[in-house]
């Protein structure tokens, strides 16, 4: 086989977006020669579209807040299948990391006090998100990239690692190669840190970039590791349905955090007919004292009424528009109408800057003037590897995860904002086990003949110049998960869905690369990727045939109710001898106290009925 | 990757030479437009500073702006020891002259549009060295700011040539002709200029790093932001006011040559 | 139904390349980014390009089209002229590697010349909107390096090693305006960076996709404040007679 080169470190991260860079910088830190791999130049990862906030209870606008509600409403929104270490985890040290990340060189909106400014966003009881603008994911990854340039990580950018290579059972390195070379390269380490994000370009409508191949799920999965909850896909709400090249482009949550308002073509304000009965009384009942509670919040005053029923979660509210355009009540294109010009346009351009240009150069739309037209948008997988909530170890040894790869966080729903959060924080704690771990491991051994098989299945497509086209398999793959595999499912759908997968799992063994060399070739490398995306898409699949039930971000049409049964379990998929097993794992029993922390949240203290 | 040294291997595309470009836009007309606007505006002010006629400079209370402040008036034996070329703008006209030579706006306009330097974005230029601001002469530009202390003090006189414009008749009766509202023009367009400068935005409070911490540097943000205000629009009113000062000096030389009656207005 | 639109892309590599013609079925709101993603998709699947968010944010999809240095993603068929096919080339400054796809480590090279943020040791962190707005303009950068591309001193003089170029006045402004920040570059700013070579064409502020206004915000304030400390003569006798 071809030569390749050899880098050896303690710590191997896979992934540079705010979980990777954060645990790259932990594991330095604690004096573990790390390196830093990523698809992508450096700053490119999805955490810099992030756009509405990073969610931490500082309590500076809402003074009420505090860790616990924090916890309360992580949970309630993950519809209790969270794993409750991390949420309690999460709640208790996103504070830490928000300042920290102050510390380090970010520049967060201030409040009329000089401290960071926190907004409103859908679940989160309190103004909880800091932010910059809307463009809050630019301002971490900045951060933190300079924060890891200067402290002495090894970066290695436009490499993608196609495989882990491990000895026994425990992982020792990856291979992958270089994008622009296409030459191979293998990473000696004693542990490894996935931090790869998502798995959006299994849909066809997503807010997500080529890289959300499900690298890290898939790459887990073949070493061994068990993936949770991949039946939890999150469909944004508010994605662009207008023009046809921006379809399912991000509308930030802020939009209505800020106070947009939906509406149908008939002009109602349908959301408030949506609000589950359980949190109804938590959302203003009539248009006037949602109005009022955006005139109160817009003077930076403390909120005397309840929310508005836009920020009911994110998956009851793209399961209400999906309904109101399947119903017939639809905008022109196919989505419902968001409106925040109501505003003085000056205030809207200057919270939402972005938004305000991407609408304008991309679609002529003036959101000052006129309303947006937004549908549900395949945005992120609540699914991913099974970690242990304080050090981020998977079931495999040597091997961990953080950020949107890891699975467990956010249970059946993830609340806005709660991700980036969630990066920094279990960054941190993922690079603290890995350099932990990495000081007693053997130096890492990689197998030879490992090493050449994954070669060789980097190389196969190159032998069939005549295979079949990535890119057709790849459409043919989101066209079958968008339409049976998407928001609302049945059975019959997601078993179609299934041998669909089959069929383009036995295409995908002759794809080819047509033209052109090992050189920056992304037919090529689309062709690696697709394998990937095949695993990923039938784990979602087969769990959520199995859970039978609707709950969270899983909507079943044959089983809208939920089962308290299924409340009990998180759904494991494995690696069983090439064959993927899906099973039933309890849930992590919640101590007691915590519970009662739970429980003490419940009445809601800031609520007062008008 | 790159060498370390910073040298780039060339990018195959690329090809050297003047107006080298794959633009198809008219990117020469802004460099023309600028030539024929400075030629028009500098040309009329060099040829009034040494070939026009000081007699015509004034008209009652009308002070052309060429003339002003008079100090040939204050110092009259400074003239005798000049030699015979130097007219009375002469004294005065290099400061305002300098302050413009090294405004920042319009360097960049006749390093663009007289040194090609570039002509034009992404077009290529006829020159191979370049050191830019970083040597003698250039780097004199550098001292900018002094030129602007002299412009305000200019400024100041310019306003009180402005008001005694209103004077026609005398000193105790305001009659304004046309040429009190021209001169009038002259000192608001160049004050917007003025005082929208670079260096009087850095020196004024941008210098700070932080401006909430004192009630001093607070007012300080408050002059900055006021001259930032003025300083987004420094290009037009750069234009506007060197088109403006040309005519006073013009419609001033007109009225007292009796070429033009100045209509009196109230 | 669809029109069509043509278009010549660059093809080829360090050893040497050429425009080809390319058919692309256009519909409403498309975008240059997306005409390219239609080649790979259907008639050249080797087309090397660069993009992540098709939305301006991540500053991947630098190019050239027709001549001017832009977004793909941000840059909308319906404002190309359409009489003559939409060209589509690399960004010139830097070496390429393949069709659209340049070499630009040397930028993350510079960046690592730059002291990082370095917070005053015992100051309270509040500070007020109006005291970074200024930075946060900065922090707008998307780092698409359209600007280095455009500036002539990189472009035509190859300045690279002297002169780090206007995305990185763009950080120097960033940190030394930072209220927290305890750091002194000025001298490097000075002596290293180069910002001397600037001579405030503005090009990079004409084709900057994040608005940010790099030389009458960044720039020039650097020189200001270069001028402070190096050049104003006053201020030079002052601090000799004063001794600070
Ligand atoms: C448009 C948009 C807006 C969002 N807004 C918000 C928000 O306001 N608040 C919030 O909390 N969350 C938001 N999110 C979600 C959040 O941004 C992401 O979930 C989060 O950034 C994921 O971070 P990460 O570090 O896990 O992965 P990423 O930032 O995606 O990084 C993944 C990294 O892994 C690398 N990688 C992947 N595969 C490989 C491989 N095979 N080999 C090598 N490297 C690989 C990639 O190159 C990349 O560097 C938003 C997401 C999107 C898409
Ligand atoms: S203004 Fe300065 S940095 Fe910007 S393009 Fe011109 S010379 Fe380069
Ligand atoms: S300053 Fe503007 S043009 Fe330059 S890299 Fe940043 S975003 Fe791009
Ligand atoms: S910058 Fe134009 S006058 Fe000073
Ligand atoms: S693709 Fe991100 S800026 Fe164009």
């Amino acid at each position: 086989m071809d030569k390749y080169e050899t880098h050896e470190s303690d710590v191997l991260v896979i992934g540079a977006g705010g979980a990777g860079l954060r645990a790259a910088i932990e594991s330095s830190a604690q004096g573990a020669r790390t390196a830093l791999v990523c698809k992508s130049l450096l700053g490119k990862a999805h955490t810099v579209m992030a756009e509405g906030g990073i969610a931490a209870a500082l309590a500076n606008v809402d003074a009420e807040d505090d860790w616990r509600v924090h916890f309360h409403d992580t949970m309630a929104g993950g519809k209790m299948l969270n794993n409750w270490r991390m949420a309690e985890l999460h709640a208790k040290e996103a504070p830490d990391r928000v300042y920290e990340l102050e510390r380090w060189g970010a520049v967060f909106d201030r409040t009329g006090d000089g401290k960071i400014l926190q907004r409103a966003f859908g679940g989160h009881r309190y103004k909880r998100l800091s932010h910059v603008g809307d463009r809050t994911g630019l301002e971490m990854i900045r951060t933190l990239q300079d924060k890891g340039v200067h402290q002495g990580i090894d970066i290695y950018m436009e490499c993608t690692i196609t495989r882990l290579l491990k000895d026994g059972d425990r992982i020792t390195g990856a291979f992958g190669y270089w994008r622009e070379s296409g030459r191979y390269v293998v990473f000696k380490s004693k542990a490894v840190v996935l931090a790869t994000g998502g798995i959006g370009k299994s849909y066809k409508i997503t807010s997500n970039s080529w890289e959300y191949t499900g690298d890290g799920h898939a790459m887990a999965y073949e070493a061994g590791a068990e993936l949770i909850d991949m039946e939890f896909v999150q469909f944004h709400p508010t994605g662009m349905v207008w023009p046809p090249g921006v379809r399912g482009l991000l509308v930030t949550e802020a939009v209505r955090g800020e106070g947009g308002i939906l509406r149908n073509s008939k002009g109602e304000r349908f959301m408030f007919k949506y609000l589950p009965e359980a949190n109804k009384k938590d959302f203003a009942e009539s248009d006037e004292e949602a109005r009022r509670w955006v005139d109160e919040v817009l003077a930076g005053k403390k909120p005397t009424v309840r929310r508005p029923p836009e920020l009911s979660t994110r998956d009851n509210v793209a399961r209400s528009i999906y309904t109101e355009v399947k119903e017939g009540r639809g905008s022109p294109h196919g989505g419902v109408f968001l409106d925040i010009s109501y505003q003085p346009a000056e205030r809207v351009k200057k919270k939402l800057p972005s938004m305000y240009h991407q609408f304008l150069e991309l679609a002529d739309v003036d959101i000052t003037k006129e309303p947006m037209e937004v549908g549900p948008t395949c945005h992120y997988s609540m699914g991913g590897v099974r970690v242990d909530a304080d050090s981020g170890a998977s079931t495999v040894p040597g091997l961990f995860a953080c950020g949107e790869v890891s699975g467990g966080m956010h249970g059946g729903n993830r609340l806005g904002g709660n991700s980036l959060s969630d990066l920094v924080v279990f960054g941190r704690r993922a690079g603290l086990g890995a350099a932990d771990y990495a000081k007693s491991a053997p130096s890492p051994r990689p197998d030879g003949r490992e090493i050449e098989e994954a070669a060789s299945i980097v190389s196969a497509p190159f032998d069939r110049p005549d295979g079949e086209s990535p890119y057709d398999i790849q459409r043919d793959l989101q066209t079958a998960m968008s339409e049976f595999v998407g928001i609302f499912r049945t059975e019959a759908d997601l078993e179609e869905g299934l041998r669909r997968i089959e069929t383009l799992k036995a295409r995908a063994k002759t794809v080819g690369v047509a033209e052109g060399t090992r050189l920056y070739n992304p037919g090529w490398h689309l062709a690696l990727d697709l394998k990937n995306l095949l695993i990923v898409s039938e784990a979602i699949a087969r769990a959520a045939l199995l859970r039978k039930e609707s709950r969270g971000a899983h909507s079943r049409l044959d089983h809208p109710k939920t089962d308290s049964h299924f409340g009990k379990v998180n759904l494991a998929v494995r690696n069983v001898g090439e064959r993927m097993e899906v099973r039933e794992t309890p849930l992590l029993e919640m101590p007691a106290e915590l519970k009662k922390v739970y429980d003490e949240v419940e009445t809601p203290k800031a609520v007062k009925v008008p | 990757m790159s060498d370390p040294s910073g040298a780039q291997a060339r990018n195959p595309l690329y090809r050297a030479g003047f107006a080298v470009t794959e633009r198809r836009d008219l990117w020469w007309m802004e460099p023309l437009l600028t030539v024929l606007g400075l030629g028009v505006g500098f040309g009329y002010l060099t040829w009034a500073a040494f070939l026009g006629n000081p007699e015509h400079g004034h008209y009652g209370p009308y002070l052309s702006p060429v003339y002003s402040p008079p100090v040939y008036e204050w110092f009259p034996s400074i003239m005798t020891y000049l030699p015979a070329f130097v007219s009375p703008a002469l004294l005065i006209l290099w400061a305002p002259g300098g302050f413009r030579a090294t405004c920042y706006y319009y360097r960049k306009a006749y390093y663009r549009s007289f040194f090609l330097n570039p002509a034009s974005c992404a077009v290529g230029k006829p020159w191979e060295k370049y050191c830019g601001e970083t040597e003698f002469p250039l780097v004199v530009q550098n001292i900018h700011r002094y030129f602007m202390y002299l412009a305000v003090v200019i400024l100041a006189f310019l306003w009180y040539d402005a008001l005694k414009a209103f004077t026609r008749d005398g000193p105790k009766d305001y009659v304004a002709g046309a040429g009190s509202v021209v001169l009038l023009l002259n000192a608001v367009f160049l004050s917007l200029y003025t005082l929208g400068c670079h260096s009087l935005r850095h020196l004024i409070g941008g210098y700070l790093d932080c401006f909430s911490t004192c009630p001093t540097s607070k007012l300080r943000h408050t002059a900055w932001g006021g001259v930032t205000c003025l300083n987004e629009r420094h290009m037009l009113w750069a234009w506007v006011s060197l088109g403006w000062v040309g005519f006073t000096d013009l419609y001033i030389r007109l009225v007292s040559s009796g070429r033009l009656a100045d209509p009196v207005l109230f | 139904m669809p029109e069509q639109r043509s278009f010549r892309v660059f093809r080829g590599d360090a050893g040497g390349g050429q425009m080809k013609e390319y058919t692309v079925e256009t519909g409403p709101g498309m975008v240059v980014l997306d005409a390219v993603h239609q080649i790979q998709a259907t008639q050249a699947p080797d087309l090397a390009v660069r993009w992540n968010c098709k939305a301006a944010k991540c500053g991947s999809c630098s190019a050239e089209v027709n001549g001017k240095p832009k977004l793909m993603c941000k840059t909308r068929l319906d404002d190309l002229p359409a009489d003559r096919p939409v060209e589509v080339r690399p960004m010139r400054t830097f070496p390429l590697i393949k069709d659209l796809v340049t070499d630009v480590s040397w930028n993350y090279e510079v960046n690592k010349k730059i002291p990082p943020f370095t917070p005053k040791p015992n100051g309270e962190w509040r500070w007020m909107q109006e005291d970074v707005d200024r930075v946060q303009e900065f922090r707008k950068c998307i780092e698409c390096f359209l600007c280095q591309n455009v500036c002539h001193v990189l472009r035509e003089h190859q300045k690279q090693p002297e002169f780090f170029g206007p995305r990185f006045f763009v950080r120097l402004a960033a940190l030394e305006m930072h209220p927290m920040d305890a750091a002194d570059r000025l001298d490097l700013t000075h002596r290293q960076s180069g910002v001397g070579y600037c001579n405030i064409t503005k090009c990079c502020t004409e084709v900057c996709p994040e608005d940010i206004h790099i030389t009458d915000n960044a720039i020039i304030p650097l020189k200001e404040r270069v001028v402070d400390r190096f050049y104003d003569p006053v201020r030079r006798l002052l601090r000799k007679l004063f001794r600070r």
